[in-house]
């Protein structure tokens, strides 16, 4: 069957590659149907090999049977394979990328994370009209950045089926950490589904892939830890905003499959490493809607780089990555064994996997998995769950008190003043509670109502070392240190039962207009996430600092992860003329309406 | 007279359905020809919520439906809802007890506002008295979780009649559901000619249990109960009918 489908195209993967091969395009690389970064003995930095190296390269999109997780699957390949190959750039370099299109619909190519001029951002409707079938469109930008990123089509749902793949930027000078080898980490979530059918099955049926709900089992269970009126009291409340306290994912591993570089677990791909060499790992989340919690059972990380730019080294046990975000990790094995690394989707409903070894065939044990969590009070307070009072609330957490925090927060402003000196007395230092002139929180303050300190849903503080937002910190103070001229505050909303999400409770297509950034203001964003999800918000052509109490040091990001309940904020520097994306980067969330155009005049 | 009450009332309502269709839809300034960047699509469901066998334990046995599908969008929608019963071995067709086609609203979370037009009879045969309605109500999910359909019905003959219906899904397993459901109804009026009394019509409660194989096919087993009041019992005891009755069902919930 997959052979007549080939057939039935119009064109072979070999007639491709020859004609790449015309056009002065493709490499070797390109023949293999895995990506060639996945080659087990990686990169180091004294050699390359098997990857789209720039500053010019060709890409080809197309739609083709390509085997995923041993069975027959149709993703959208890049180059022949899915995901696609990683491209390689240097810092300084003028990129030239021709995308062709093969496909029978629009496509495109939004590079994540890089700073760029708006007509090359790859977004559909906003910096360019998208690439037609047939068409190829040439992206060329200058590359001043470096670190690790990916790519990914922002046309309708096609990410879903593997439209993506790692682009990695090698510095111009010294990166302030030093490596022997290095390992690129793609993770995704495959489904044999059609993307329009999950999204039909998210908006007509709700809970469709919750295979973990709470049972009857689950609630004697709570009655025999917490008793009989916690319990009920808990459970209650609930029942009462008609919402589960097990959705925590959309979709599940009940129809996804978790892969890193294209594997599945069982497919076990391997990363090659000498004992005693210092490994780079860059990891990222290339998945349409899945948050990966990652590990290396008997190896520590020292986490080095957050979304393409370099922190103060953390060391951790593990780290919670939300979609769109990329981290680099550096991991020392001084044993001759093998290591796995274990990627669990933070709904505890399946598990990505590699093994890290000095040989090829072998394997660590595979860890046990973690149970679903429930959601706390953090969840019901973004709901605005009226009656809420401390004392009543047994078996309360941490997490359900900073929920409770941001509760007794919410419809503070700034100019009410009151609401600060609670924040105060409620445990906010004297340098973070600081004004500046203009009777904001001064520059990289902590807003009361986040949990930087907090990983999220889940994980058990103390169990060992996560890494949580407040742990990152840059390594110098970024280039503009003026304090915001003006605050934008955005609250993310939506409804679960019909599978709504949006903006200030306006979907995209209710919008009348644009958000406007003044041409270079320095702008704090503040996101206050109302829903009990977790929503990574991702910005466009513009880097947000996150304001995460680190002072002149804050990091930044092109994409933040805002927890149920929690408010965050980021200071941005709006020199980017033009028109941006602004959006969740659930895949599904931003084509339910969360999405907004920037403009930046 | 009522029937043009009752188009009226559906009139209104879809020029309603327009009018919210035609509202901007433009979040940004792109050049003319570019495509959104974000598209909406309409989209639609259908179910049976029951479809089942029923051996009561005086009547006789029945195929019996309970069926809605929706199409549109998140606001507004077009419901078709359908509920009847045939009854085996009488001889005639089945008999639908409502078949509606209604415009819906979103108005609250959980909550959608729906008025339209049914119909009352045999579709397929002469076997059963007809009569058409309007119809409005409210279907949703109260707080705790119970799903609620409540509608009043006015005919063309301008008897009016009010029925409300809930159910609630406990799970057992991720599988395994048991479900508890009731359904009343009341008339204003007598209308002999469909067995209706005046006041309480009828109270009916069933619970099952159902396995779910996938969450589109979930087959069922149940059991009811269901009891006739005032003027509505003295009919069917003049039809010399059961006014109270229990009996067993199994079924099938069907999701496309």
């Amino acid at each position: 069957m997959a052979r007549s489908r080939v057939i039935t195209h119009p064109l072979s993967r070999r007639q491709i590659l020859k004609g790449g091969a015309a056009l002065g395009l493709g490499s070797a690389a390109a023949l293999g149907l895995r990506p060639s970064w996945a080659n087990p003995w990686g990169q180091t930095n004294v050699y390359s090999k098997g990857v789209e190296d720039g500053p010019e390269v060709a890409l080809a999109i197309r739609r083709e049977s390509i085997p995923i997780a041993g069975q027959q699957a149709r993703p959208i390949s890049i180059n022949g394979t899915s995901p696609g190959p990683m491209i390689r750039l240097k810092e300084g370099h003028d990129a030239v990328l021709r995308v062709t299109n093969l496909l029978d619909e629009p496509t495109s190519i939004h590079w994540h994370g890089l700073i760029l001029p708006p007509g090359m951002d790859g977004v559909p409707g906003v910096s360019f009209p998208g690439i037609a079938p047939g068409e190829t469109f040439t992206y060329r930008f200058p590359v001043r950045q470096n670190g690790t990123y990916w790519y990914h089509s922002h046309s309708g749902l096609q990410e879903q089926l593997g439209h993506a793949g790692p682009l990695i930027i090698d510095a111009a000078e010294r990166e302030p950490f030093r490596y022997d080898r290095e390992h690129v980490l793609l993770l995704t979530d495959w489904t044999f589904e059609e993307p329009t059918s999950v999204f039909r099955n998210l908006k007509t049926a709700e809970g469709y892939y919750n295979f973990q709900e709470r049972t009857i089992a689950d609630f004697f269970a709570d009655v025999r830890e917490k008793g009989v009126a916690a319990t009920a009291e808990m459970r209650g409340m609930w029942a009462k905003m008609r919402m589960s306290s097990r959705d925590i994912a959309d979709v599940t591993g009940s129809t996804y499959r978790y892969l890193l570089n294209g594997h599945s677990p069982e497919e076990n791909w391997t990363a090659l490493f000498k004992a005693g060499e210092r490994v780079r790992l860059r990891v990222i989340n290339g998945s349409a809607m899945s948050y990966f919690d990652v590990r290396i059972p008997g190896l520590k990380m020292t986490v080095v780089a957050a979304d393409g730019q370099p922190v103060q080294p953390v060391p951790v046990d593990e780290f919670r990555i939300g979609v769109a975000e990329t981290y680099d990790v550096l991991i020392t094995p001084e044993d001759d064994s093998a290591y796995t690394l274990f990627a669990e989707a933070m709904d505890r409903s399946g598990y990505a996997r590699a093994t890290l070894a000095p040989r090829e065939g072998m394997a660590a044990e595979i860890p046990e998995r973690r149970q679903i969590a429930d959601r706390g009070m953090e969840a019901m307070a973004a709901h605005g769950m009226e009656g809420m009072d401390h004392a009543s609330m047994p078996g309360m957490d941490d997490a359900g008190m900073a929920g409770m925090d941001h509760s007794s927060m919410q419809g503070m402003d700034h100019s009410n003043m009151a609401g600060m000196d609670q924040a105060d007395a409620q445990g906010m230092s004297a340098e973070r509670g600081r004004m500046n002139a203009n009777g904001m929180l001064a520059a990289g303050a902590a807003q009361p109502g986040s949990r930087y300190d907090q990983a999220g849903i889940g994980i058990d503080s103390g169990e060992h070392r996560m890494l949580v937002y407040r742990d990152l910190k840059a390594f110098t103070p970024w280039p503009d240190r003026r304090e915001p001229e003006r605050e934008l505050e955005l609250h993310l909303t939506g409804n679960m039962e019909r599978y709504i999400w949006s903006f200030d409770d306006k979907k995209f297509s209710e919008v009348s207009g644009p958000l406007h950034f003044n041409k270079d203001e320095r702008l704090r964003l503040i996101l206050i996430n109302d829903t009990m999800m977790e929503h990574p918000i991702h910005l466009h052509g513009m880097w947000m600092e996150l304001e995460n109490g680190q002072g002149e040091l804050i990091p930044r990001k092109h994409t933040l992860n805002v927890k149920p309940g929690e408010r965050v904020s980021a200071l941005i520097t709006a020199d980017a003329e033009g028109s941006w994306a602004f959006h969740c980067h659930l895949l599904y969330h931003m084509d339910a309406g969360m999405f907004r155009v920037v403009k930046v005049s | 007279m009522n029937t043009r009450i009752a188009m009226t009332v559906a009139g209104v309502l879809l020029a309603t359905v327009t009018f919210s269709v035609a509202q901007a839809e433009d979040g940004y300034d792109a050049p003319a020809g570019w495509p959104s960047p974000v598209v909406e699509h309409s989209m639609g469901m259908a179910l049976f919520d029951r479809l089942e066998y029923a051996v009561p334990d005086k009547g006789h046995d029945e195929l019996v439906w309970d069926f809605q599908a929706w199409y549109g969008g998140d606001v507004n929608r077009v419901y078709l809802k359908s509920e009847g019963e045939n009854v085996q071995g009488d001889g005639e067709s089945a008999e639908f007890e409502s078949l509606e086609l209604l415009y819906s609203r979103s108005v609250a979370d959980f909550w959608e506002l729906q008025g339209g037009i049914g119909y009352q009879g045999g579709v397929f045969s002469g076997d059963h008295a007809e009569r058409t309605y309007g119809v409005i109500g409210l279907q949703g999910v109260v707080p705790y979780g119970i799903e609620t359909d409540a509608a009043m019905q006015v005919s063309d003959e301008g008897d009016v009649s009010a029925s409300v219906e809930g159910e609630y899904d406990l799970r057992l397993t991720q599988r395994f559901y048991l479900q508890p459901r009731t359904e009343i109804s009341v008339a204003a009026s007598q209308v002999e000619e469909f067995g209706i009394g005046k006041g309480l019509n009828s109270v009916r409660l069933g619970m099952c249990l159902g396995y779910e194989m996938t969450r589109r096919f979930a087959p069922y087993i149940g059991a009811y109960w269901q009891k006739q009041y005032g003027d509505t019992a003295d009919l069917s005891r003049a039809d010399g009918d059961a006014t109270e009755d229990t009996g067993v069902v199994a079924g099938v919930k069907l999701l496309f």
